[in-house]
This record gives C-alpha cells, sequence and structure tokens, in this order.
C-alpha cells in the first residue's frame, strides 16, 4: 500500500516569490491499483510524482509504501518522464541494462532479462539501435522497459504519451496495460487527456489549480478489456470533463 | 568511387587552386627577387628535395612529439579540472579565480619559466603547448558537465545510481563527452600554433618551426615556405584524423556530429 500522508509543498524563487505547489494532499492506493492524476497544468502533478520517487522533498507530510517511509529515490519505484530521458550515448539493450549493471548483475544475465523486457515492448529488433534512431513513441517504449526491468513495485509515469500521435497513443496504452495486467504493480500516471484516463485507471484523481489540492476522486467502474466507445465510458468523460472544466475556468478567471 | 568522377565533382574547387598558384607563379616571376617571394615551381622543388632527403620526416617527428607531449598532459590535465570545476560547485568557485588569472597570459610568455623548470629540451617545449591547450580543454569540459541534463541525471537516480562518483562517471561524463571533445579540438588548434614558437628557442636542431628559423637565417626563403605548408598541413591532418576517431568511434552514438 502507498500512502500520501498530508503533503505540502512550496517553491522559492531567486526573487523570493513563493509558490504554493502542493496543498495538504492525502491519498491512499491499494497496491496494483492504476491511478491517474488529472488537473489543469502547473497545478503540482509533476511534483507529487516526483515527491514520490524521491526526488523532491516535501516541507511536510510523508510518504510510505508498506509503511515505509521514502527519504530518496529507490529501486522500488520506477519512473518515466515527460520528456524524452533515454541515455543517448547507450544502446537501447543498454539502457535497460543500466539499473542491473548499477546492482552488479552479471552481464550476460542482464542482457538476457534486458532483451526479455525488450521483446515485452516489441522492440527486439532495435536492441543494438542508438535512442537518436528511435521515434518519439519507441523511445517512451524502451523508457518503460528500462523503468520495469527491476520489478519495481510501483511505477511512476509522467504524461508519457503525450508527445506521441493519437494512433501510436492507444497502442501504448494497450502495451502498457499488458505489462501492468502481468506484472500487477502500482500504477500511478499523470495525464492531461480524459479519455486516457478513463481507458486506463481503476480511479481517477482530480486536481484543483494552484495550489494543487485533490478536488475529487473517481472510481471507474468499467470492466476490462475495456471500450472506449461504450456509453459508459462516456458518461465517466463527462463527469471528469465536467470536473476538470470548472478548474480550467477557475485558472482562466 | 571512381577518383575520375571525384574530381570532376570538385572542378570549382581545383580550378581555383590551380589559378592561385598560377597567379603566385607570375607574381613571383614578375617580382623576380628570390628573398622577397619564391616561386610555386622552386618551393615545389624544395619539398620534393626535402622529401628524398628524409629530413622532413625528421623534422616532423620531432614537433609532433613536443605536441604529444603538450597535448597529452593537457589532457589529463585538464579533464579532471574541468570535471571537478564543473560538477562541484565549491571547486568551481575556489579554483575560477587561479584559472581566469593565468588564462589570459599568453603560453609563449611562459617560455622562459619552461626553459628555466625543464632546460632546453623536448619537455620545455612540451610545456608551452601544454600551456595552451589546456585552458581550452578544462572550459569546455567545465560546459560539458554543466550542461548535463537535470533528466538524465534523475533518470540515473531513479536507477540506482545515486553516489556522486557513479552520475559523474556513468551520466555526467557521457554526456559531456562532445564538449571535451570539442576542447581538445581546440586545444590541439592552439597547441600547433604553440609549436612554431616553442622551437625558436633552440630546444633541438630539429623540427618544423626550428627550421623556419633556421633557412630564414641562411636566405632560402623557398624552403622557409616549404615549412610553413608542412605545418599547415600537418595541422590539418591532425584536425582530420581526430574528427575520424570521434565520429567513427568515439561518438557514434551522436546523430549530427557538431565538434
Ligand atoms: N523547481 C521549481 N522551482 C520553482 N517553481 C516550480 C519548480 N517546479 C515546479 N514549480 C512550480 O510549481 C507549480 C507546479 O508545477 P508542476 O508540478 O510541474 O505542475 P503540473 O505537473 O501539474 O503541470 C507550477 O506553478 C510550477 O511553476
Ligand atoms: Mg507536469
Amino acid at each position: 500500500m502507498l500512502s500520501i500522508k498530508n503533503i505540502n509543498k512550496t517553491y522559492h524563487s531567486e526573487e523570493g516569490d513563493e509558490v504554493l505547489a502542493l496543498s495538504d494532499i492525502n491519498l491512499e492506493m491499494k497496491d496494483k491499483e492504476f491511478v491517474c492524476f488529472i488537473g489543469p497544468s502547473g497545478c503540482g502533478k509533476t511534483t507529487l510524482l516526483r515527491i514520490i520517487a524521491g526526488l523532491e522533498k516535501p516541507d511536510s507530510g510523508a510518504i510510505t509504501i508498506h509503511g515505509e517511509h521514502i527519504k530518496g529515490p529507490g529501486l522500488d519505484r520506477g519512473m518515466v518522464f515527460q520528456e524524452y530521458s533515454l541515455f543517448p550515448w547507450r544502446t537501447v539493450l543498454n539502457n535497460i541494462t543500466f539499473s542491473l549493471e548499477m546492482k552488479k548483475v552479471p552481464k550476460v544475465q542482464r542482457e538476457d532479462i534486458a532483451r526479455r523486457h525488450l521483446e515485452l515492448v516489441g522492440l527486439s529488433k532495435f536492441a543494438d539501435s542508438y535512442p537518436h534512431e528511435l521515434s518519439g513513441g519507441m523511445k517512451q517504449r524502451v523508457a518503460i522497459a528500462r523503468a520495469v526491468v527491476n520489478d519495481p513495485k510501483v511505477l511512476l509515469m509522467d504524461e508519457p504519451f503525450g508527445a506521441v500521435d493519437a494512433q501510436t497513443r492507444n497502442r501504448l496504452q494497450q502495451e502498457l496495460l499488458n505489462i501492468w495486467e502481468r506484472d500487477k504493480k502500482t500504477l500511478l500516471f499523470i495525464t492531461h487527456s480524459v479519455d486516457e484516463a478513463v481507458y486506463l485507471a481503476d480511479r481517477v484523481v482530480v486536481f484543483t489549480s494552484r495550489p494543487g489540492r485533490i478536488k475529487e476522486i473517481f472510481k471507474i467502474d468499467l470492466p476490462r478489456p475495456r471500450d472506449r466507445t461504450s456509453i459508459d465510458a462516456n458518461r465517466y468523460r463527462e463527469s471528469l470533463l465536467s470536473s476538470l472544466g470548472a478548474e480550467i475556468k477557475n485558472v482562466n478567471d | 568511387m571512381d577518383i575520375g568522377q571525384g574530381l570532376r565533382k570538385r572542378t570549382i574547387e581545383l580550378t581555383s587552386i590551380a589559378t592561385a598558384i598560377v597567379i603566385w607563379e607570375i607574381a613571383a616571376r614578375i617580382i623576380d627577387i628570390k628573398y622577397i617571394l619564391p616561386s610555386f615551381t622552386s618551393v615545389a622543388s624544395a619539398f620534393i628535395g626535402l622529401v628524398q632527403e628524409g629530413e622532413l620526416y625528421r623534422d616532423i617527428l620531432t614537433s609532433l612529439n613536443y605536441f604529444v607531449i603538450g597535448i597529452g598532459l593537457a589532457i589529463l590535465v585538464g579533464i579532471p579540472i574541468g570535471t571537478l570545476m564543473g560538477w562541484f560547485k565549491s571547486i568551481d568557485r575556489a579554483v575560477d579565480p587561479i584559472i581566469e588569472m593565468i588564462r589570459p597570459i599568453p603560453p609563449l610568455a611562459w617560455i622562459t619559466f619552461a626553459i628555466l623548470w625543464f632546460g632546453l629540451n623536448k619537455y620545455a617545449a612540451g610545456f608551452v603547448i601544454f600551456i595552451g591547450a589546456v585552458f581550452p580543454i578544462i572550459i569546455n569540459t567545465y560546459t560539458g558537465f554543466k550542461n548535463t541534463p537535470r533528466v538524465l541525471v534523475e533518470s540515473g537516480n531513479v536507477l540506482g545510481c545515486v553516489r556522486n562518483i557513479d552520475i559523474i562517471y556513468r551520466i555526467a561524463l557521457p554526456s559531456a563527452l562532445p564538449s571535451i571533445a570539442t576542447g581538445i579540438r581546440v586545444g590541439m588548434g592552439v597547441g600547433w600554433m604553440c609549436v612554431v614558437a616553442a622551437e625558436l628557442f633552440g630546444v633541438s636542431t630539429y623540427g618544423l618551426g626550428w627550421k623556419i628559423w633556421h633557412w630564414n637565417d641562411l636566405h632560402h626563403m623557398d624552403m622557409v615556405l616549404t615549412y610553413m605548408f608542412v605545418l599547415g598541413m600537418i595541422a590539418l591532418m591532425i584536425d582530420r584524423l581526430f574528427r575520424h576517431l570521434v565520429q567513427e568511434w568515439w561518438l557514434k552514438w551522436q546523430s549530427g556530429v557538431v565538434v
């Protein structure tokens, strides 16, 4: 169980301005749950994910996984960033083996493991390619394989498919669901697409505009595999949109 | 590719060079004072003579020897200093003022001390070349480290790479390599210029730079020009070779290399 308790975070700019990014965030996630974060941009979603990843310290509050406090980055949590984050000097295969190298897994063994994960995202043919030879969607697939190669309990994803075209995006969502269903990880996924949230998530957390607070949590009670075009899915999308719409209006006012 | 076809593609370039040579030759004949402007033909025959005697090779090897000592030392010293300054803010603040004080001193101003410290030998020449080459290497290494993309460092962090030494070696250093390569290339350019000056002081009776002065004293200006051209050609070859190594082997992972 992942538990987020009383998280507050303020950024201080160099001019001395303060930005209250997150205000009193509380959330509990069950193991193997798929949760999507959605909210107006600048509301602190990335900040919260970075705090969970251990890349950022909250001003107050605590994150625990199975009762254990998070103090910094760790291999129990994998992360896929919004921007492309593959190491450009490493081949696809060696990007995936990176964390295994850090754990001192022998070369033959780690390449074996990496190849299996590369197959999982359908890129076996590109093992020896360099990142600059891949399309955006392929890069994010490799980033996913790299993040799950250690079998982390929690996978954190920050708008990973934001920059890929709609068709590729649908395929990537399907592949992600396959991985999630196979390995049953706790998955935290930031998106700005209502459609994506309804297709993927068990629960969708809607954030208010700055300072980020949790506004509403929707439980998506749709059977899997899901049908994007079903009437129920549409209903969820509409209620999510209206909840979000109020927030986006707040930002513009 | 067939050579004839390659030459045909370069018609404009070849015509340009040929024209320059013809103008040079005509000008030399009009002026008709060998000391002021030796003709192309006399330079060409001087060059052929030098190649046949084998003296040129010895000069080239001598100069390259100084060059390798200077550049090798500059790489060995420059990359670690640039790395530490680029990664640790306090080291940057401590070392930067010292570097900024020494850097503006022209390398040739060091010659007296170089001879005093090392004696009249190849190490003195190497030291002057080192001074010329080390600052571009430090500065470009520094810049490369400073510009390590944050997302790559953080990707490393979440993948279990958290100790400074690991982050430097596995993430910042490879990320800085293109910039370091640029630094070495610039440093080699400056270092080669220092070769000529360093040799003036007679650390040896061979060497491309030394021979320029030697033949100048004897008023053999065709020889002087020959050595000037050889200096330029070697510089070009070093640069081409380095770029080739970088592109084909060192930084193969880059899309368009811009060193
Ligand atoms: N390192 C930082 N320094 C100062 N302000 C920041 C920093 N990171 C984020 N912020 C601010 O915090 C707020 C939340 O940012 P972020 O978490 O990236 O939002 P989101 O991901 O929801 O778009 C924004 O107003 C942003 O400008
Ligand atoms: Mg964000």
